[in-house]
């Protein structure tokens, strides 16, 4: 059954490479929705609850001990469906984008996100250690064309810039990979399968060296402070659908990871550094909106809140407690879904102003009421104003970080002030105000864009009003992995 | 004084080895005899048939020597002891055996250039003179370069399969001359070409010399040449242990010379960039895998039970190898020379599984060892190497085939389908999964952490990141920058080259997706005999 859901986009990502040109666009959206309505089918089938489920397993590399092994539990089956309902909206944002003069085209751009929706999906549902980091690698490579072959002047670099640090991280994650098949292998059976490492009983040395390991490379994914540099350039230079795809969908892995193999496989490392990481995960938090507010370039400012809403996810991860773990867990949805409505509502606006500096925008609001409303919802969402989604998810991980420390938690409290600053400030500048004399007033929202972000306010709205159904996925989920690490008992259900 | 006694030859399991030889003795008669006109032809069809043969023969053999006494290894000893056909030396045979069918068709390849080989119309004129212009107008080639490459493999199968120094010294010497000769015989940029040739020879020669000493040593300390005397000797520690350390050191330096590490590197990139593309691609992967097998086998079986003694000295090669390689790869204008030191660089990855050598009782039930790691390094290696190669014969511009990196600049554009297959090969060494260079990359990782050889792996991994960035560099440059003036063009190659870069893909991307029977069968190949 995922097998299907893997193979579904990857096909599609064949059939539009050798689609004919004109058609290419259609028949990629046609798989995309074909891949949302097989999600909401494997969705249907999951049973709310219970851990691994709908799990296959076939012996794939004998010799090393590798599975092809798929299954989703409660936090796969999230990013599966935020993965299958992104991808949709993405390939309608790009329709006219991917077909400026200069760009690879059209076909070349949907059949490398049908790709990259491919690998992503692999990624959560791998239940293979090394299956996993296969696909975990893989992901970079459409990362890497779409980046580098569609956006602003400059991308080749940033593509560059992206690649190398996601394979740096990525082959200091291998090496924990093979330190953890060693392990298995001195254990008495070499394999990479999670439930077979999950019952190792790893010391303390060991499970610390592979926990940096992992931990590294889930950082620079996630991203964490200090391994963000990449972010802002690429989220400058690559288009704003490309970002959507990186920020939303693949920078999911990174804390992903951390909750599945980080805590799943090595909980006593992971309790170890948690005070290093809570401070990371602090740092990032107040200095992604700090440098975001001093940003000029829309999409850079966007790309850089997101570290500091990432900060939160982790800081979520790492207090060990029921309702940070929840929370953090229900803010990668929330992000995935309020960015997504940045991103491509700042897309929109660059198309139409031509430039992508607030300096030169202004005015917005009184020529294009729907963009504009748009935008402050997004704006709006991320800055956690209760009512919309984030805002639940948000004050769960405040009050978990209070449990674990005050100061953890005051720290945190700051970045709603500044996330207030950055978001309302942006708006001003470039929605309100007089109109810009040197441009043309701005076109509103056309049909196929409002069908874009309409979807996406609604989530918001819903979800902000009624989290419940993603929290009845999410708990049963948390509850076992604080069990697996012995903290079970603490807390409840939020 | 002993009695001479005729040595009993194995025909039948040295049938590959004789047919690849006798090949190429054919070739020299041919070369002498045969028209003109005719010695392409016959040459090219001689060489690929006996090429053929010998495979199908390591095939036959292959399913029939029997298992070696406790079941962990199989093969026989033939001709008085001298050669080992193993599994090992069967793996090899066959891996060499398949990439020089490569390098025959690559050698073949008259399309590129307007008819012409890549080779001079005839060595002996000096370049740019009336005499090299008559030569070129007469069309003529050289059609010795066939059976000097059957002599290279033939040199190639015995040296991996030498179970004595003085036989190794001369699989050694087999190998490398006919590439000494092969590397001065471009016909584009031929002073560039004999240069290289010279200083490949120069250092080449030195290096044997090494050898020889280092052999002689070991003689001295052990009072046979044979690798299982030598074994005795070193279990019961009989001579002077200096006698041993130096000698081994001395045959390490012959050794390691021609694979290429670190510090005996220096001729790679100058050898890689002045020799004709086609035989860069022939030695670059076939040299590799020869001198690997004859280094395991010296190293494990002959002085195997001294390990504690060369493994440090292993991982300071390993380690600078690496680490050299990728360093000075990113530094490189020039692609032949980046993959020269990207070459120095896989030499090292190589090491690190040869590091990962213990005792078979410390292995789990099912856990790789050392040698089938390295054996299925070597055959990723190999035809990634092959295949990327025959790429880089076909990329021109004006003035021929062009290797400034610059001038790629735009190949993505120009020719989408080269450029995508090169980038692939580029993935395939950098050991991104999904490609043989990723499943290569883990088994040599995992085997040298099995053994403990955790700071060499530490190494690796920073290393492998510094060489991300190179490949990384070149698949920027050819999808991402503008050309420079005209751009590049690609040569439309014949289906020699074609044949031999698709196989090669296709290798490297079944390997990397379903890698279970190369390894099964390096697992099958088992142990050294000793």
């Amino acid at each position: 059954m995922l097998t299907v859901l893997v193979l579904l986009p990857l096909v599609g990502a064949l059939v539009v490479a050798l689609a004919p040109h004109a058609l290419a666009r259609t028949i990629g959206l046609g798989f995309a929705l074909a891949s949302l309505v097989y999600g909401l089918v494997v969705a249907s089938r999951y049973d709310v609850g219970a851990g691994m489920q709908l799990t296959e397993t076939h012996t794939w590399i004998e010799a090393l001990g590798v599975h092809y092994a798929l299954g989703v539990d409660g936090l796969g089956l999230l990013m599966v469906l935020l993965t299958v309902a992104i991808v949709p909206p993405v390939m309608l944002a790009s329709w006219r984008e991917s077909d400026e003069p200069g760009n690879n085209g059209a076909r070349a751009y949907f059949a490398w996100v049908l790709a990259l929706e491919a690998m992503s999906l692999a990624v959560y549902t791998a239940t293979d250690v090394l299956l996993f980091y296969v696909v975990f690698e893989a992901t970079l490579i459409p990362a890497y064309f779409l980046i580098g072959g569609f956006g602003r002047e400059g991308r080749g670099r940033a593509a560059t810039k992206f690649l190398i640090y996601q394979l740096a991280g990525g082959l200091v994650l291998l090496a924990s990979v093979v330190g953890l098949y060693v392990v298995s292998a001195n254990a008495g059976a070499p394999s990479f399968l999670i439930s077979d490492l999950a019952a190792l009983d790893i010391d303390p040395t060991t499970q610390r060296w592979l926990f940096v390991g992992f931990f590294i490379a889930f950082a620079i994914k996630a991203p964490l402070f200090p391994f963000h540099t990449w972010l802002a350039d690429t989220s400058e230079k690559a288009t704003p659908s490309t970002s959507v795809l990186l920020v939303c969908v693949l920078d999911k892995i990174g804390t992903f990871g951390m909750l599945r193999y980080c805590l799943g496989l090595l909980p006593d490392a992971s309790q170890w550094a948690t005070p290093l990481v809570v401070v990371l995960a602090l740092i990032s938090i107040v200095y992604g909106a700090l440098i975001a507010i001093g940003q000029d370039d829309v999409l850079r400012l966007i790309g850089l809140t997101s570290l500091s809403h990432f900060g939160f996810i982790v800081l979520g991860i790492f207090v060990f407690n029921a309702t940070g773990g929840a929370g953090a867990i229900l803010y990668m949805v929330n992000h995935g879904i309020a960015t997504a409505l940045m991103f491509l509502v700042a897309g929109f606006l660059i198309h139409r102003t031509g430039t992508a500096s607030i300096r030169e925008m202004g005015g917005v609001e009184k020529h294009a009421p729907k963009l504009a409303g748009a935008f402050l919802i997004a704006g709006l969402a991320a800055c956690g104003l209760p009512g919309l989604s984030p805002f639940v998810s948000e004050v769960m991980v405040i009050i978990a970080a209070f449990d674990h420390h005050w100061l953890v938690g005051s720290v945190a409290v700051l970045a709603i002030v500044l996330a207030a600053i950055y978001a309302l400030w942006m708006y001003q500048r470039t929605m309100t105000g007089p109109d810009r004399v040197d441009m043309a007033p701005v076109v509103d929202l056309d049909r196929r864009e409002v069908g874009i972000v309409a979807p996406l306010v609604l989530a918001l709205v819903l979800l902000g009003f009624y989290p419940i159904p993603l929290l009845d996925v999410i708990n049963p989920y948390v509850h076992d992995s604080l069990v697996s690490v012995g903290l079970g008992q603490e807390g409840g259900q939020p | 004084m002993t009695e001479f006694v005729k040595p009993s030859v194995e025909y039948f399991e040295l049938w590959p080895l004789l047919v690849v030889f006798g090949a190429a003795c054919l070739g020299v008669v041919v070369e002498a005899f045969a028209p003109r006109a005719a010695r392409y032809p016959a040459q090219v069809g001689l060489s690929l048939v006996a090429l053929v043969t010998a495979l199908v023969g390591v095939v036959l053999v292959a399913g029939d020597v029997k298992s070696y006494e406790d079941g962990a290894a199989r093969g026989i000893l033939a001709v008085g002891g001298t050669i080992a056909v193993d599994g090992p030396s069967l793996f090899i045979w066959g891996l060499v055996l398949a990439l020089a069918i490569g390098g025959v068709l690559l050698f073949a390849e008259r399309y590129l250039d307007g008819g012409a080989s890549a080779f001079a119309g005839q060595a002996a004129t000096v370049p740019g003179t009336d005499a090299e212009t008559a030569a070129i107008a007469a069309q003529r080639e050289h059609t010795e370069v066939y059976p000097l490459l059957l002599f290279a493999v033939f040199g190639m199968m015995l040296f991996p399969a030498a179970n004595d120094l003085l036989t190794m010294f001369v699989g050694l010497e087999v190998l490398s001359l006919p590439l000494y000769l092969l590397s001065g015989l471009a016909r584009r940029r031929r002073l560039l070409s004999q240069e290289a040739a010279l200083k490949y020879f120069m250092l080449g020669a030195f290096s044997s010399g090494f050898f020889l000493y280092g052999a002689a040593l070991i003689y001295g300390y052990a009072g046979s040449l044979d690798f299982s005397a030598i074994n005795e000797a070193v279990r019961n520690d009989v001579g002077s242990s200096t006698l041993l350390l130096i000698g081994t050191g001395l045959l390490s330096v012959g050794l390691l010379f021609k694979v290429g590490a670190a510090p005996f590197q220096a001729w790679t990139p100058d050898v890689y960039q002045g020799a004709p593309t086609p035989v860069v691609a022939f030695m670059a992967a076939g040299t590799k895998v020869a001198a690997f097998g004859a280094l395991l086998r010296l190293f494990y079986v002959a002085l195997g039970a001294d390990r504690w003694s060369w493994q440090p000295m292993m991982w300071i090669i390993a380690i600078l190898s690496m680490f050299v390689g990728a360093v000075l790869a990113t530094t490189q204008s020039d692609i032949k020379r980046l993959l020269a030191y990207s070459s120095v660089a896989h030499t090292g990855f190589l090491l690190v599984g040869v590091v990962g050598l213990q005792g078979s009782a410390q292995l789990a039930d099912g856990e790789i060892t050392s040698l089938q790691a390295v054996l299925f390094y070597l055959a990723t290696y190999g035809f990634a190497t092959i295949g990327a190669f025959a790429v880089v014969g076909l990329v021109r511009d004006g003035g021929g085939e062009t290797t400034a990196l610059d001038r790629w600049a735009g190949l993505g554009k120009e020719s989408p389908v080269v450029a995508a297959v090169f980038a692939f090969f580029l993935l395939a060494l950098a050991g991104i999964p999904l490609t043989a260079g990723f499943v290569g990359k883990l088994a040599v990782f995992s085997v040298a952490l099995a053994a403990g050889a955790w700071p060499v792996v530490v190494a690796a991994i920073l290393a492998s990141i510094i060489a991300v960035f190179l490949y990384v560099r070149v698949i920027k440059v050819m999808y991402f920058d503008e050309p420079v003036g005209d751009g590049p063009s690609v040569a439309y190659p014949s289906v020699l080259t074609a044949t031999t870069i698709a196989v090669g893909a296709a290798v490297t991307l079944v390997l990397g997706i379903l890698p279970g029977p190369v390894l099964d069968l390096a697992a099958v190949a088992g142990e050294f005999i000793r």
